[in-house]
């Protein structure tokens, strides 16, 4: 674990000091064009970069949710249609497998004197992508709820379901859980999660097979039931957005969420001022007998496409350069976990952070990754509806995996 | 019209269609036909925030050179069609050979991804596009009878579900049917059952959208149907009456009859438009308990990061299928009504 | 029919009655609701603890001193800069009608004047073609149009469109000219003028009817639309609702789902506008056109 928050922090508050001029970026002409998803974090980054607009340099920006459907079309054209692909872990795999993104190596050597070492995102010897800031989920919970029926903090599954069990018996809250379950992208993050926690692979070294099948994977199938049997049964319908409102009307007291969301539940301006108080994160439980906590760890991070002039190229790198710098990230601290030198966590990056301290597991950037999560989340809810069985559902996962690897060419 | 004339007339739509619509059908059904080329891997160092491991990673330049020698990939006839994820032919025999019961062989193939999505589509399209004609055509009739000066406001609510957005439908509504929202909670109330929630059971999500779908396209068939009974021939009307007819027998009798060649353009327009249901299912959050083959499509494009185009063309392709083989009826009448005309 | 109405049974006007009344309230509720939740914060509109904070609005009350707020519309409007995108919207939708209704109008007119074979194959190749999932066609243009660098603009949107829109365009006015008199256009052409200009002087004049029904039709589609738009347009040329679904976000930020709600019956109340406008040329329209099916 190379993560340096400890070190750099001494280092933050004199950098915060030392911008200054901010439309003068030092580039003298080009084009930036910048593609990426659009969320708070993302928006202060491209701002900070488009302030290296001049008279001779361009900097255009669009910010969709959409850019995972565009990026590949928009990066294969020649010249590339955008210069500045923001990624993440898993969304980077499609432009690495078409050989759409650059080595940035040279423009590091020259104008990242600012990154961290842990920023660079290193493929094969070659640096692909810079990281600025890192995501995982995490345990919210209600530290008045817990401390007025004597429960400490969970810091496994175990916990957790105990002090479920504790609070429904008291009569306190009769669903005390919530998790984002809902088929599909979801359901499938939250079962990564928790296999990961386990320790195990997903699949047979150096090849695309599949390996979930094993006791792992049972384990974590009769994990997630046991969560289901402690939530709402709108569970099927939970993602980050609708269990907003039902952690705000002090529904449930414990749950595995977003550390990117963390921020707006502390938030005291918010709809329930008292419940953002009372508000607390850890580090996600472990599953069984591990003591890996069970939160794949992501990061977000940009790319420079291949197919552009490599005056753009420079000019691209340049103006994320002045996009990641300390004056944006003490202007946004609570925006996100930043990777950027001298970055504080704030107490919205706890959990996260306690994450990384035990030890999580990144999120696998495998080519062949996205297609495993996408069977994941298609297969696992009717097992949880008590429709059939876990062998069954992991059979399920496996058919479905497999018929789409092959048709990738990933299996044969 | 001589041909000539007739092309003059016709080709700027003609090639709108062809450019837009034809071509990407061939070019979709071509690529259905192809996977893949095999993915050569290597395995490299990855490092990044979170400390180094060892990853496998595509060799993009090899793959590069396989795909400009054969851009389409490796040609695979109909598999892609008889796969475990579209038509299922291997999983569906072995299943008759190996299961006891038609219970069991039931269950067993709806757990097969297509055949659910198929039966959910089926069940929408047979139950919404009914309901639809039915209650625009009673709509119709009603608003028809009310005094003058109030069928305009009437007329112009009646329009307001067809003109919902999505957006409307996945935030709101979804809401509004939350055991806390209003009607969440007022079914809760009306059934006196606490523990009633729209969005948990199976059973209740297929209501839900089912409702939802002739409410959405309701508004559509009471208009044609509203158009249409203004040009119901009065004399005919009233010879029925001066004949004795009731009230129900004059509908029955003249009205129905004259107004069923705007009931076959609805059914038309309306088994298509539900065959390829898909926005209520992200709207409510349905994908749980009721996928749709339009659902399968999206899953295959837009859910994956690296979408699976020959998986997402074959399912598109059956979908064309699927909707030639619900309007033959339709089809082969409007054959026989041409060659009479002509 | 005045005369018909009035000897109504009672029983049966009470019926009716019930029936519209409960037909308007199921199918202008939700509408009115939204309206009514436009003018509150998040915490009241989407509450949890009570759906009658909705209508009564305590913690807007908390929030803004009075029951009401304009907080959505402003953040829709000034902040996040909405009017650009009904600017756009405004551009697509008078586009593609104009458009779709010139090149549908042409079609549809030959294709119900001309008496051979492939007019019945073509307009069954047309109801095919209205059978392609809109997901598919729209992921097929992305790698072309990137290519071409059309990629991004009103224009491309405009053709596509139109050319989605087509199919239906076609069958809507190809049935409404079936119910033409043929006399009409022929005894014209008797008269010296060639086909083009028949079509000129003795059909253009009376086919409006049909063609406001259809052009209604091409409107909302293009109003509507979503997955088009979305893919297809770069952030600044968004339409209305590619923009109202950015304000929800790839994650909800608090207060700015208010904004999607007040962006939502701002996209409404034109849509009230024409349609009430133009009430009777719709029904009017489908008497002349649809009913030969």
């Amino acid at each position: 674990m190379n993560f340096k928050l400890k070190s750099t922090v001494a280092a933050g508050v004199l950098l915060a000091t030392a911008g200054g001029a901010w439309a003068d970026c030092g580039i003298e002409s080009g084009s930036v064009r910048i593609l990426s998803n659009d969320f708070a974090a993302l928006h202060a980054v491209a701002e900070w970069a488009e302030k290296c607009a001049s008279a001779t340099v361009e900097v255009t920006k669009n910010q969709t949710e959409e850019h995972k459907n565009v990026q590949v079309p928009a990066l294969t054209t020649n010249p590339a249609s955008y210069t500045v692909a923001v990624v993440a872990t898993n969304s980077i795999v499609p432009l690495l497998n078409d050989d759409l993104i650059r080595p940035l190596d040279e423009y590091v050597a020259k104008w990242g004197d600012q990154l961290l070492d842990s920023q660079k995102i290193v493929v094969d010897g070659k640096i692909m992508a810079i990281a600025f800031m890192a995501n995982a989920q995490h345990l919210q919970y209600r530290e008045d709820i817990l401390s007025a029926n004597g429960i400490a903090v969970p810091t496994s599954y175990e916990d957790m379901f105990a002090a479920a069990e504790m609070l429904r018996e008291a009569g306190v809250m009769e669903t005390p859980i919530s998790s984002n379950f809902m088929p599909g992208w979801n359901l499938a993050a939250e079962f990564v999660n928790m296999y990961l926690g386990t320790g195990n692979d997903f699949f047979e070294p150096g090849s695309a097979k599949l390996a979930i099948d094993n006791a792992d994977g049972l384990l974590v199938l009769e994990n997630m039931k046991r969560m289901v049997d402690y939530m709402s049964a709108d569970w099927v319908t939970y993602d980050s957005n609708s269990t907003k409102p039902v952690w705000e009307a002090g529904e449930v007291a414990l749950t595995i969420a977003w550390g990117s969301r963390a921020g707006a539940m502390i938030d005291e301006s918010g709809p329930a001022p008292d419940i953002a108080k009372a508000t607390s994160f850890a580090a996600a439980p472990t599953i069984g007998d591990n003591t890996i906590p069970s939160a794949a760890l992501w990061w977000d991070g940009f790319t420079i496409a291949k197919n552009i002039s490599d005056e753009d190229a420079e000019a691209s790198f340049r103006a994320m350069m002045n996009g990641l710098s300390p004056e944006m990230m003490a202007e946004n601290l609570d925006a996100a976990v930043w990777l950027i030198d001298g970055y504080e966590p704030t107490k919205a990056a706890s959990g996260v952070i306690a994450d990384l301290q035990a030890g999580a597991r990144p999120y696998p950037m495998l080519p062949y990754m996205g297609l495993l999560h996408t069977a994941l989340g298609d297969n696992l809810a009717e097992f949880l509806q008590g429709k059939e069985s876990a062998e069954q559902a992991l059979a399920d996962v496996t058919a479905a995996y497999t018929t789409a690897a092959t048709e990738a060419g990933f299996l044969n | 019209m001589p041909h000539k004339t007739f092309m003059a007339f016709i080709w700027p739509s003609l090639l709108a269609m062809i450019l837009f619509i034809a071509l990407p059908i061939l070019s979709v059904g071509y690529q259905s036909l192809f996977i893949e080329h095999e993915q050569i891997l290597i395995e490299t160092e990855t490092c990044g925030p979170f400390g180094c491991t060892a990853e496998v990673s595509v060799d993009s330049a090899a793959m590069a050179d396989l795909r400009a020698e054969k851009p389409a990939g490796r040609y695979n006839g109909l598999g892609t069609y008889t796969n475990a994820s579209h038509l299922a032919f291997d999983e569906i025999t072995e299943i008759f050979a190996t299961s006891d019961n038609f219970t069991e062989i039931r269950t067993r193939i709806m757990n097969l991804p297509f055949y659910k999505a198929l039966i959910f589509t089926l069940a929408y399209t047979f139950i919404v596009t009914p309901l639809v004609i039915i209650l625009g055509f009673i709509i119709a009739l009603v608003v028809n009878s009310i005094p003058r000066f109030l069928k305009g406001p009437v007329i112009f609510f009646s329009l307001l579900p067809m003109i919902v957005t999505p957006l409307v439908g996945s935030l709101v509504l979804f809401w509004m049917i939350d055991s806390r929202g209003i009607i969440g909670a007022a079914l809760q109330a009306l059934f006196s059952d606490p523990s009633l929630s729209l969005k948990a059971s199976p059973a209740l999500t297929w209501v839900t959208l089912f409702v939802y779908g002739v409410w959405h396209s309701a508004p559509f068939a009471f208009v044609v149907f509203y158009a249409g009974l203004q040009t119901v021939p009065q004399d005919t009307l009233e010879s029925a009456m001066v004949d004795g007819a009731s009230r129900w027998e004059r509908v029955r009798f003249v009205t129905i009859p004259y107004l069923m060649p705007l009931a076959t353009f609805i059914a038309l327009m309306q088994l298509m438009d539900n065959f390829r249901v898909f926005e209520p299912i992200i709207g409510f959050s349905a994908a749980a308990s009721a996928t749709s083959l339009s659902y399968l499509i999206y899953n295959d494009l837009r859910a994956a990061e690296s979408p699976l185009f020959g998986s997402a063309a074959a399912t598109s392709m059956l979908t064309i299928i699927g909707v030639i083989i619900l309007l033959l009826p339709v089809l082969r009448r409007n054959w026989r009504e041409f060659n009479r005309k002509t | 029919m005045s005369s018909l109405a009035k000897r109504k049974p009672p029983s049966l006007v009470m019926l009716s009655t019930v029936f519209v009344l409960f037909w308007l309230v199921v199918a202008a509720f939700p509408f009115l609701w939204t309206m009514w939740g436009s003018f509150k914060v998040e915490g009241d509109f989407f509450s949890r603890a009570d759906w009658m904070n909705a209508i009564t609005g305590p913690v807007t009350q908390r929030q803004h001193g009075s029951a009401f707020t304009l907080a959505g519309y402003e953040g829709a409007w000034i902040q996040q800069e909405f009017w650009r995108s009904v600017v756009n919207t405004a551009i697509v939708t008078l586009f593609v009608v104009i458009i779709s209704l010139t090149l549908g109008t042409l079609g549809g007119y030959a294709l119900a004047r001309s008496g051979f074979k492939y007019t019945f194959w073509l307009l069954m190749a047309a109801l095919v073609f209205r059978a392609m999932p809109h997901v598919t066609l729209v992921s097929g243009y992305l790698l072309p149009f990137f290519q071409l660098n059309i990629w991004g603009f009103l224009p491309t949107t405009i053709i596509v469109l139109v050319a989605i829109n087509q199919p239906f365009t076609l069958w809507m006015l190809h049935s409404f000219f079936l119910s033409i008199p043929k006399d009409l256009d022929e005894a014209a052409m008797v008269d010296g003028c060639t086909r083009f200009q028949a079509f000129r002087l003795a059909i253009i004049p009376v086919m409006w009817p049909g063609v406001i029904t259809t052009g209604l039709f091409s409107f909302l589609l293009a109003y509507n639309d979503f997955t088009v738009t979305s893919m297809l347009l770069t952030q600044e040329n968004a339409t209305m609702i590619p923009k109202i679904n950015s304000f929800l976000g790839s994650t909800q930020e608090e207060g700015k789902v208010m904004y999607a709600v007040a962006a939502v019956v701002s996209a409404i109340v034109p849509l009230f506008a024409l349609i009430l406008f133009f009430q009777r040329q719709i029904v009017s329209g489908l008497t002349a056109g649809a009913v030969k099916g």
